[in-house]
């Protein structure tokens, strides 16, 4: 694995270089006309809001008619400078996004650093996403502001999220480090908010239409539509909806060989039922208040899929299903009242149906149906103490209940209360941001017992410093505490819940420092550096563990204990390389040393755990995505590289799993046709054909190929 | 300024060249040769323990220990058979030797793989569905299935199957349906004895014993015993030993021995009390072995008054039915052991090796105590180390 070490080494040179390359050049600010539409609820975001909201101000969504604003679109200066996070984020948006060859959300998020996606692989394989090794279930997802939940098994399945009415991806560790925001938003380990499209008009302009069809390999046949009215002045509405169908076959090749390389066995064969046949419908409505704004939103999902399931010896077919139908209103009104104060007020509803289905009698029959309701309620509120203070508190209440065709299921419902109180100080370079989260949970059960409340308070302490007047440069630290509450299949599933569970305990340290220059006469345009060192601690892990007696029968139990050291690079640059040829790259590596400390005594040289690189995290993983646009022309590569890791902590060779490495090659075109505008897209995945699972058995596409023709009224 | 930038590009890509070339292909899996102890010369000349490996992970994986030369070997299926795709299979379930054959049942591969008894050299595979456990008689290997005939009903009723193979030509030449979700079998005095456990069933658990009359190949009666019945063998004093599982909350997991004469004799005269046949003792067995007079048991239970688990290194004389000890361990060695899985006793040398799967998912070990119940050695195994077949004959 030298190799690796090496290639990583050119990359963090190359890093170098560019960094010395931009001190170079004189420091002229890159001025940002650009209006930007940035729903990061801080002290300046209401203004901002309001005036981006404003119709005749506003550009249309990526429409390429010059280069200057194209250049603004990428850009997240202006972003950064406004909402005034003390921890930079990730994020994707504009054009970057788009170049993404990203069918899911999923897809997408693989491109941030310190983020490992679990991929059953296909188009309907379950996707989720772990950050910074703690697991899945200590990260929140938010759509338009509001955490996406599954009480049941505390998993968002992010490829259900398509990215055609996306229009940003954001992802924070520790919290989104604003502090007028619902009390939710405290309380996971890291975020990442998913932001809807808005509807944005240019000048004289009431409607917006856009239609595109999809397809390529796996028999993707995917039509969509996005409709958007200006109604008056203050109000607009949007609605958006898609068809996703696939058969989702596509050739899989194993293989293994001898020591001196001859093929000891090879095989290919057709991933089977991976098929999937979605509607998404999406329904938004916007407006403006004086001194504020609100939106509603309704949300539509339903789908059929088969679940491919693992490839092993004599088993090369599943044939279980599962039906999903996902719905959710929900709603938001922020408001001003005099110069310090606002107020914010958030509420959702949402119900969710899964349907799993294993109709093979040579196995068990299982035909079980599940049900979650969810209501949510939130207010927060903001107040300008002076020009150095400011404070919020937040209050939210969410119910949720799960109902299951399952015997003597126990249908737990919980009640959960956050108050949250936030301050940040502001004094010359200096930032500081202090949170407090208190949560109360409370749980009933209809049958058998039912956990017992829970009650906790976590901190988190974000520091921000920019020492330099004349360089952008900044320092930032932050530590949090946070916990996850056991889900209700971890407490109450048939046989596997275990109602004495525990909490899930997580707290985080992070310093890290970013560099940032705009140049406006150079090619290079502009320069983006960014650096994080973290420690993380996972302790109460909840984990299944058998239960004895043979029959496979699991129970979950506090037992885990996961200590994890990272390390993250990020790099941007972007710059105009030739007249009219302009070119942006991005750089991200991770390193993680993410250690199993739940077993002390397992400590033998040859399969112990302890001390042992947890299941899936590989050491080294990073991603490089670069495009290149001249006049109507557009190409998009996007890298992603994960290095090698073993499917569980005892890390010894037959656990060992090969590092993997895409590389995605897309190009468009864009053009006006008859007062339209219009672009066709070509994108080829997995372009040298890898053969690698990302989850042991279950094999992932090789080359595959996509056509995308989109038109805009 | 562009040459910077078209140097950066050059030095990414040639980085991506670099990375490109840091992986390498999968290689046969190399058998890991590990010397535990010293070689003892007898009639058996070592054993094959097969690892189950979690489900979903293909990782079945069969290991050799040679008595003669004390040498434990892993993971010897790879190299012994390297043109088999994906290996042995998902989920290993039982594992013995007949004649010059080595029959590994792999439950989640749908298949029972028939090796070479001194090489483990594949020789064929004879294909069930949910196959679970093998014992053979006159010529026929007899194997449980949980995968009864395809029907659609309503209401689900999948009953398990005894299938009748010709171990010359492996072909299955007949098949006996029995209770939901069969497992062990045994066959003694001219009889099928099969634990049906309706482990799919749950909360209703089957709690009979198939008999199946050899001669007819069909089922004649069900003894009623307990829920969950789990393993099932014969003792040399004509009385058949069944393990339930219990119901994992108020049942718990208990030992059951039936007396195969009195039971024909009841059947025969139609007499319904079952306490003329049936004993049981107050133990609960994950699994056991029988050797002459001793009955070996291993087991962890979970408990939930305790809310922890309750393990027992147990033996029972089988001639008086008693619990001798709930603990054979007698060095301390038990404080070491997580989750005892399966016990077998050489009939030989009489050494006890008992196998401790873990947390399942990553490497059990596999520990040998001596009669004085000290442990001799131990080692580290594939995954869930469960079933051992050994190699020679017990005649000295």
């Amino acid at each position: 694995m030298n190799t690796s070490h090496s290639a990583l080494t050119a990359i963090i040179v190359g890093l170098c270089l560019m960094c010395s390359a931009a001190k170079g050049f004189a420091y002229r600010a890159f001025a940002h006309e650009q209006c930007q539409l940035d729903r990061s609820k801080t002290q300046h975001a209401l203004a901002d809001n309001a005036m981006a909201n404003r119709p005749h101000k506003t550009v249309a969504p990526s429409a390429p008619d010059t280069l200057k604003g194209e250049l603004g679109e990428v850009s997240i200066v202006a972003d950064r400078k406004r909402s005034e996070d003390i921890v930079p984020h990730q994020k994707l948006s504009g054009q970057r996004l788009e170049g993404l060859s990203a069918h899911s959300v999923a897809d997408a998020i693989r491109y941030f650093a310190g983020v490992q996606l679990k991929d059953y692989g296909g188009v309907g394989g379950l996707k989720t996403v772990d950050m910074r090794s703690m697991g899945s279930n200590h990260m929140g997802v938010f759509y338009d502001g509001i955490q996406l939940g599954n009480a049941q098994n505390g998993q968002v399945d992010l490829g259900k999220f398509s990215m055609d009415n996306i229009e940003e991806i954001s992802l924070y560790n520790g919290q989104k480090s604003g502090i007028f925001q619902p009390a939710k938003d405290y309380g996971s380990s890291g975020t990442i908010y998913l932001r809807s499209r808005t509807p944005r008009f240019v000048e004289g302009k009431r409607r917006n239409v856009q239609a595109v069809y999809r397809t390529g390999s796996f028999g993707l046949r995917n039509p969509s539509m996005l409709w958007q009215e200006r109604l008056s002045d203050r109000i607009s509405t949007s609605l958006s909806a898609e068809r996703t169908l696939a058969t989702g076959k596509y050739r899989f090749r194993y293989r293994k060989v001898f020591s001196d390389g001859t093929v000891a066995w090879d095989t290919t064969a057709t991933r089977q039922n991976g098929d999937i046949a979605a509607t998404r419908i999406e329904g938004g409505l916007y407006g403006r208040l004086d001194d504020g704004q609100w939106r509603g939103k309704i949300y539509y999902y339903e789908s059929e899929r088969g679940i491919p399931g693992a490839i092993v010896n004599n088993v090369w077919k599943h044939s279980q299903r599962q039906w999903d139908k996902n719905f959710f209103a929900q709603g938001s009104v922020q408001k001003a009242v005099g110069r310090n104060y606002e107020a914010m007020l958030n509420a959702k509803f949402a119900y969710d149906r899964l349907r799993y289905l294993n109709p093979d009698t040579t196995l068990m029959y299982v035909d079980n149906t599940f049900r979650q309701r969810e209501a949510y309620l939130s207010l927060a509120n903001h107040y300008k103490v002076s020009r150095v203070c400011d404070l919020s508190l937040a209050a939210d209440y969410q119910w949720n209940a799960l109902d299951a065709s399952l015997p003597n299921f126990a249908k737990p419902q919980r009640h959960t209360t956050l108050v949250a109180a936030a301050g940040t100080l502001q004094w010359r370079r200096v930032r500081v941001l202090g949170s407090l989260l208190g949560t109360m949970v409370h749980e009933s059960a209809a049958r058998l017992r039912h956990a017992d409340d829970t009650h906790a308070c976590t901190p988190a302490l974000f520091l921000y410093i920019s020492p330099l007047r004349s360089h952008d440069l900044s320092l930032r630290a932050f530590g949090k505490r946070t916990f996850r509450m056991p889900t209700f299949n971890d407490l109450y599933y048939t046989d596997l819940g275990n109602i004495a569970l525990r909490p899930e305990q997580a707290e985080q340290y992070d310093i890290g420092l970013s560099y940032h220059k705009s140049l406006r006469r150079s090619r290079l345009r502009r320069v983006e550096l960014k650096a994080d060192a973290y420690r993380n601690r996972v302790s109460d892990k909840i984990i299944a563990v058998p239960k004895g007696n043979g029959q496979y029968r699991w129970m979950m139990m506090n037992l885990g204990e996961v200590h994890i050291v990272g390390l993250e690079f990020a790099a941007q640059a972007q710059g105009e390389v030739l007249k009219e040829l302009l070119a942006g790259v991005n750089l991200n590596y991770t390193y993680q040393r993410a250690l199993d400390y739940s077993d002390p005594s397992d400590r033998d040289a040859y399969g112990g755990t302890y001390k042992g690189q947890i299941a899936y995290v590989p050491r080294h993983s990073g991603s490089i995505t670069a495009n290149i646009r001249w006049r109507r022309w557009r190409t998009d590569y996007s890298f992603i590289y994960v290095g090698e890791r073993y499917h569980n902590s005892a890390n010894i060779r037959a656990n060992h799993e090969e590092p993997w490495y895409t590389h995605d090659l897309g190009m468009s075109y864009d053009f006006r046709l008859r007062g339209a505008s219009m672009s066709a897209t070509i994108e080829c995945c997995n372009l040298l054909d890898q053969q690698y699972d990302v989850v042991l058995n279950y094999p992932m596409p090789g080359r595959n190929w996509r056509l995308t023709a989109k038109v805009k009224l | 300024m562009y040459r910077y930038i078209i140097y950066n590009i050059a030095a990414s890509v040639c980085a991506l060249m670099l990375m490109s070339g840091c992986r390498d292909e999968a290689d046969i899996f190399l058998p890991d040769e590990i010397e535990v102890s010293t070689p003892v010369y007898n009639s058996i000349k070592g054993f094959y323990l097969l690892n189950e490996g979690n489900m979903g992970s293909n990782k079945a994986t069969l290991d050799y220990y040679d008595c003669s030369t004390g040498v434990y070997t892993r993971n010897i299926y790879g190299m012994a058979n390297p043109a088999v795709p994906k290996e042995m299979g998902d989920v290993g379930n039982d594992i013995a030797i007949y004649g010059e054959r080595l029959y590994a049942v792999i439950n989640c591969s749908n298949k029972v793989e028939v090796m070479d008894a001194r090489s483990a050299r594949r020789i064929g595979q004879i294909n069930i569905a949910n196959c679970r456990y093998i014992r053979f008689h006159e010529g026929y290997a007899y194997i449980t299935s949980y995968a009864g005939p395809v029907t659609i009903k309503p209401d689900y009723e999948q009953r398990g199957f005894v299938a009748k193979v010709d171990t010359a030509t492996l072909e299955i030449v007949d098949t006996c349906l029995v209770g939901f979700q069969p497992d062990e079998l045994e066959i003694a005095d001219g009889k099928i004895y099969v634990a049906n456990s309706g482990g799919y069933m749950v909360p209703n658990y089957e709690n009979t014993v198939s008999v199946i009359d050899l001669q007819s190949f069909s089922e004649v009666r069900r003894i009623p015993v307990a829920v969950n019945l789990h393993h099932l063998r014969a003792d040399h004093r004509g009385r058949l030993w069944v393990s339930s599982r219990g119901d994992y909350y108020t049942i718990p997991s208990r030992l059951y021995s039936i007396d195969i004469s009195k039971e024909q004799a009841c059947a025969d005269y139609g007499i319904a009390d079952r306490s003329l046949y049936i004993d049981s003792i107050d133990v609960a067995v994950s699994n056991f072995c029988i050797d002459g007079d001793s009955l070996y048991i291993c087991s962890n239970q979970w408990s939930y008054a305790s809310m922890d688990w309750e393990i027992t290194y147990g033996i029972v004389d089988v001639a008086s039915r008693r619990l001798l000890t709930r603990n054979f361990i007698t060095d301390g060695s038990d404080r070491k052991i997580t989750m005892p899985y399966a016990v077998k006793v050489n009939p030989i040398t009489k050494d006890i090796y008992l196998t401790d799967s873990g947390n399942y998912v990553t490497p059990g070990t596999l520990w040998c105590f001596g009669q004085d119940g000290a442990a001799k050695w131990h080692v580290r195994t594939g995954d869930i180390p469960a079933h051992i077949a050994f190699c020679g004959t017990i005649n000295d």
